[in-house]
């Protein structure tokens, strides 16, 4: 069986829904070898599932934008004789991976929906207006190994809860990677407010918000907790102050590919559109019987949402009963 | 004690405009036969012409790469009316098809022309590379990563602050879980979001003055490269459009929109 390398650019005290993901992404090409650069104690415990056989760490943690991380992933590649190098493409992932991939003299795809076993990629395209596949020229006689890069929300939850079980800890091999001296300097970090939604990119239903809120997101925050939704916003709300810009969906923003989008008082232009419109299934609630959004809605309300929220948030109470 | 002086590239790409329809063509590849100068590489033009306006004793220039096909000249023409002092257009059949691999490639020798044709009055120059957040179009944003470890640069990405000390770049960016505070020294490749300022409009008088600017344009083997070394190392197999969405159910609001929504979400298994 081939081996697989997953690379965690941090891990903290359980797997993100997006970690387990790219385990089970991993698990179905063959053994995985996990590379951490980030860690806090005993990462072991954590990546103790089954299928995952040995996991790679720098003698000391190393935190993003630090560059030994390339060092530890050379290092990891070359130990663990992989095929496909796998990891998020979030920023801090994507650049190490990156860099990987120029000093191995290998090719890089990166924002990957999935991945077949002879190692063919698939992703979406041009704000998911395309998919297309791909793979590496030398696929038939690989030198190096092809690094990926991938988006979270691909694989069904239920599915990646029975690909990614508990099983023995995995083997601990230590690197000899140190930290960098010089160059790129961290002066000060600031935790950022950890909202008990879920990471917008990550969750399995968004609810989001534009200029029909007046500014008020109270009602939209009661029906995504409601739903365990991330909440969302558009450009509209967020340059206009009503709720940070992490929460802008869209071209500029963060994209987002839940099964369930909710969009409210928001009119739908292209550039919000692309950061939402492979969404499962989509449904818009604005006053505006004309608002763009309606054209891509598989459910829509003409309404306003100050009405029609307050009002769905009791119906879901209601059935809960 | 004077300081260096700075050479600030700017990369700016021609890329199809995203409000209009953008399309693969037969061969597998992006159809660039229209284009504009991407909005999100005007958030890094901007950057370098404050940091320049804000150094006046400093010599400082801010110069505008781009790579992409004949037409991609008015993203750098565009640039230059905005602001930039100079510019540089690579073109060259044998990069249709540029995966990151060899786009970085080429740029890597781009700027190492660009940093090592350019004269200062007040001594060695250092350089600054800054970019977008990604490409409207690829939307990969692993370019600047590979030009920095191709150049042996220092790289930070996702910058939505900047400010120029006398000898390093401070940038405020935001990691996965927390913002930070970073001090880079030159030479640096430093990515920047559409958070970082409000890009300018030219105003007629700099339209005018942009075209007196240098435009310089290369082929590959002016930057010492031969179409082996830009060889792809990703190949695209298959393109799809995807079906366009259509409408489904539209309602007006009786009173019970609510409770209609709730109804479609479970009729749908979506609660």
């Amino acid at each position: 069986m081939s081996n697989v390398l997953v690379f965690f650019d941090e891990l903290g005290e359980a797997l993100t829904p997006a970690q387990k993901e790219l385990i089970a992404q991993a698990a179905a090409l063959g053994e995985v070898r996990i590379a951490v650069a980030a860690y806090d104690g005993d990462p072991t415990p954590v990546l103790a599932v089954n299928g995952v056989q040995e996991v790679y760490l720098p003698e000391v943690s190393l935190p993003a934008p630090e560059v030994a991380i390339v060092d530890l992933l050379e290092t990891s590649v070359a130990e663990s004789g992989a095929v496909v190098v796998l990891g998020s493409s979030t920023a801090d992932a994507n650049d190490a991976l990156a860099r990987l991939a120029v000093r191995l003299d290998t090719g890089l795809i990166s924002g990957a929906a999935s991945i077949s076993a002879d190692l063919v990629v698939t992703k979406s395209e041009l704000a998911g207006s395309y998919t297309t596949t791909s793979q590496l020229v030398s696929a038939a006689t690989p030198a190096q190994p092809l690094v990926v890069t991938f988006k979270p929300n691909n694989i069904d939850p239920q599915r990646v809860d029975t690909l990614v079980t508990d099983g023995e800890q995995p083997e601990v091999n230590v690197l000899p990677v140190r930290p960098s001296v010089g160059g790129v300097e961290i002066e000060e970090r600031t935790a950022m407010e950890v909202s008990a939604r879920p990471a917008l990119a990550e969750a399995r239903v968004v609810v989001a918000g534009g200029r029909g809120t007046d500014g008020d997101f109270t009602p939209l925050e009661e029906l995504a907790d409601e739903l365990g939704a991330g909440l969302g916003a558009s450009r509209a709300a967020t340059d206009a102050g009503w709720i940070e810009h992490a929460a802008q969906v869209g071209q500029t923003g963060v994209t987002v590919s839940p099964q369930l989008y909710i969009s409210a008082g928001i009119s739908g232009a292209v550039h919000q559109r692309a950061g939402m419109q492979t969404a499962g299934t989509i449904v818009a609630i604005n006053k505006d019987e004309d608002a763009q959004v309606f054209e891509i809605a598989d459910f829509g309300v003409v309404g306003d949402l100050h009405e029609v929220i307050p009002q769905m948030i009791e119906e879901l109470r209601r059935r809960k009963g | 004690m004077v300081n260096a002086p700075l050479h600030i590239i700017t990369l700016v790409k021609w890329v199809p405009d995203a409000q209009l329809e953008r399309r693969y063509n037969a061969e597998g590849r992006i159809d660039r036969s229209e284009g504009v100068l991407s909005e999100l590489d005007e958030y890094p033009l901007e950057a370098a012409l404050q940091i320049k306006e804000a150094a006046p004793d400093r010599e400082i220039r801010v110069s505008a790469l781009t790579m992409g096909p004949a037409g991609a000249s008015t993203a750098v023409k565009k640039a230059l009316q905005i602001g930039a002092d100079d510019a540089y257009q690579l073109t060259d059949d044998d990069l249709i098809g540029a995966d990151i691999w060899a786009t970085s490639v080429a740029l890597k020798a781009a700027v190492e022309t660009v940093t090592g044709a350019a004269e200062f009055d007040s001594g060695e120059p250092e350089y600054l590379v800054l970019t977008g957040m990604a490409s409207e179009e690829g939307e990969s944003g692993a370019l600047p990563a590979q030009l920095a470890e191709r150049l042996g640069a220092h790289v930070v990405t996702y910058a939505t602050a900047l400010d120029l000390e006398s000898e390093r770049l401070v940038v405020i960016r935001s990691g996965g879980t927390e913002s930070q505070r970073v001090a880079v020294t030159m030479p640096a490749v430093v990515s920047v979001t559409d958070q970082v300022n409000d890009p300018r409009y030219p105003n007629f008088k700099a339209i005018m003055a942009a075209k007196k600017k240098p435009l310089t344009r290369f082929t590959l083997a002016d930057i010492g490269l031969r179409r082996e070394h830009v060889e792809p190392k990703v190949r695209v197999l298959t393109t799809a459009a995807r079906p366009p969405r259509t409408a489904g159910e539209i309602i007006t609001d009786e009173g019970d929109a609510g409770v209609k929504i709730v109804e479609f979400l479970a009729k749908e298994r979506l609660l």
